[in-house]
């Protein structure tokens, strides 16, 4: 589902360029990005994102180039391929809960299905806040509904970037089994990054980041 | 979710901000457009009222007064000619046809004017019931007379004496009603016609000079007309004076507080525009984490540039909606009160030319004001804009 050979990225005005360690997933698998601040794990997870153009290097995507599109193609493939949790949860605020899954599954090139935006938020215990405004959410029902968002489109890749640094052990416990059973439900591949020392023993494959890898 | 509906969502999600744009935008555009319709009607109705007449014959004074008092039948007449005297400007080779007005009095504010059949001919107002009056005291009425009076055929009603006022009734002689006159458009609309006989019978009492009338309306046979009469009538207490001429002065008079208010309206259609973009512009900065998001769901910069633009748009085609739909209110305001008061008619609705122009104008403006911001939004950093977000 996902290669990565080489990469690297050099900030505007830095002395070195960061290099990251190869990453190679398959559907199904799961692999815990750990790395203290500073190391570039959120570079990394915005590299395979495409969110960022790497310096060198190559990311791959569903067996096709992906590094190498241009922006909105690279856009289009992410919003079709990929489900990214953020740490902080940004929604489109004039839209509803329901709505901003709606939207999800739409600029994925999916059919708004009602039925399984229902399902799936039935499945998170949200089900009573589909036509609720995201702002009226709590954190951790904001959490749960951009999981939500990050799924409803059936994405070959979850990524998460530190789904659980704002939460206490019961809630990161919550939020960490969710993000792996609806990966495993759909047969996604899981990329989670974090600092988090405490997810360290609940995944069970791992990389760690280091400041001068 | 298509953009034009995610815009117009996010565009009410911020009520305050839309409404101030959409508000200064309906203003300008419905000063504008206000000023259009009544400048349509204005025009039409004093086309309508012309029609065909070249020159107006009567006593000397205000030439604008006389076309006024005797076209419009809104001012006071500048006084009395001798018939005889006029007959000699009516039988001038030169003129092909001559209306003769008598004014003198008025039932309930509506004038009673002697006049000839080929008066009503003239502006072809046919008689809807009842027949043409024939013989003294025998009257015609306009339509706005038969619904603001409820005079019907066969009433009989007395006159006062003036223009403007129903306090001094003449007792001695009753106007029979014969005949009611269609719709026009025209002033006959608000006219009591009857044969200048019978101004004479009332007057018969107060002097009994010389026949006397208001007015002569003409229609040239030959364009010297315009250049010989005013000669012929130099020694003469008459003067002859050109509606098409006189109207223009006066609508050039009405033409610089019309200019000022245009401007205004411009002043305000542009402060409109400003306030799209500054509401675009800060709504940018507020959003930027939306924007952003957007992009890693999959939407390519063209849809965040079409998001935005179309949200501009959706402001800019409320403003010119509710601008247009407030002209046409105020017209219909207006329109009652200048009936109440001038008994004239305004009932312009109907898009003129120019407010297709306008709104083509708004809508150009307004795609500029959020095509500014929309392009801010094309060079959005996803990477660094989501990076900021802890």
């Amino acid at each position: 589902m996902l290669k990565t050979q080489g990469l690297r990225y050099q900030y505007a005005g830095a002395d070195t360029a960061l290099a990251f360690p190869d990453l190679h997933m398959d559907k199904g698998d799961e692999l815990l990005l750990l790395g203290a601040s500073g190391t570039g794990k959120t570079t990394l997870l915005h590299l395979v994102a495409g969110m960022r153009t790497p310096t060198a290097g190559s990311v791959t995507l569903a067996g096709a180039p992906f590094s190498a599109l241009n922006t909105a193609q690279r856009d289009q493939t992410r919003g079709k391929h990929m489900g990214i949790v953020f740490q902080t949860a940004h929604f489109v605020r004039s839209l509803t809960v329901g709505e901003n899954l709606a939207l999800a599954r739409s600029l994925a090139g999916c059919s708004p299905d009602a039925a399984v935006i229902e399902g799936l938020l039935q499945e998170l215990g949200l089900g009573h806040k589909l036509n609720a405004r995201v702002d009226a959410l709590s954190v951790g029902e904001q959490q749960r509904v951009s999981i939500a968002r990050a799924v409803v489109h059936g994405p070959g890749l979850i990524l998460a970037d530190e789904p659980t640094s704002a939460l206490d052990d019961a809630n990161t416990d919550a939020v960490l089994t969710l993000l792996r059973n609806q990966a495993k439900r759909t047969g996604a591949a899981l990329l989670v990054v974090t600092h988090d020392q405490r997810l360290k023993d609940r995944m069970s494959q791992h990389v760690e980041l280091n400041p001068t890898s | 979710m298509k953009a034009a509906r995610l815009a117009r969502r996010n565009v009410l999600h911020r009520p305050l901000e839309t409404g101030l744009s959409v508000l200064l935008l309906a203003f300008g555009v419905g000063i504008i457009s206000l000023m259009l319709l009544m400048q349509r009607s204005l025009t039409e109705d004093l086309d309508r009222n012309i029609k065909d007449i070249d020159l107006v014959l009567g006593a000397k004074g205000s030439p604008l007064q006389l076309i006024l008092a005797n076209v419009y039948h809104v001012d006071v007449p500048t006084g009395n000619i001798a018939l005889a005297d006029a007959r000699k400007i009516m039988r001038h080779p030169y003129i092909e046809e001559a209306i003769p007005l008598a004014y003198g009095d008025n039932y309930e504010l509506f004038r009673i004017v002697g006049t000839e059949p080929s008066y009503p001919a003239h502006y072809n107002a046919e008689i809807a019931e009842g027949k043409m009056f024939e013989a003294a005291f025998e009257v015609v009425i306009g339509q706005e007379v038969a619904a603001a009076t409820g005079l019907n055929i066969g009433d009989t009603f007395y006159s006062a004496h003036g223009l403007t006022d129903g306090t001094d009734v003449h007792r001695d002689k009753a106007y029979t009603v014969v005949g009611t006159f269609d719709r026009t458009g025209a002033v006959i609309d608000q006219l009591i016609l009857t044969p200048i006989a019978s101004v004479w019978g009332v007057h018969e009492d107060v002097e009994d000079a010389d026949e006397e009338i208001t007015a002569v309306l003409l229609k040239k046979k030959n364009p010297l007309a315009i250049l010989t009469l005013p000669n012929l009538l130099r020694d003469t207490p008459m003067q002859v004076a050109l509606p098409a001429i006189e109207m223009n002065r006066l609508t050039q008079q009405f033409g610089i507080g019309l200019q000022t208010l245009r401007a205004v309206a411009l002043l305000i259609m542009g402060l409109s525009f400003i306030s799209v973009f500054i509401a675009l512009f800060a709504s940018l900065r507020d959003r930027r984490y939306e924007l952003a998001l957007l992009r890693t769901m999959g939407a390519p910069p063209r849809r965040l540039f079409a998001l935005v633009l179309f949200e501009g748009l959706w402001m800019t085609v409320a403003g010119i909606a509710a601008g247009l739909l407030l002209s046409r209110l105020g017209v219909m305001a207006l329109g009652q009160v200048l009936e109440d008061r001038f008994h004239y008619e305004v009932t312009q609705l109907v898009p003129v030319p120019g407010e297709f122009v306008l709104a083509a104008a708004a809508l150009l403006v307004g795609a500029v004001a959020a095509g500014i911001p929309a392009r801010s939004a094309l060079r959005i950093d996803i990477s660094n804009t989501l990076g900021q977000g802890r």
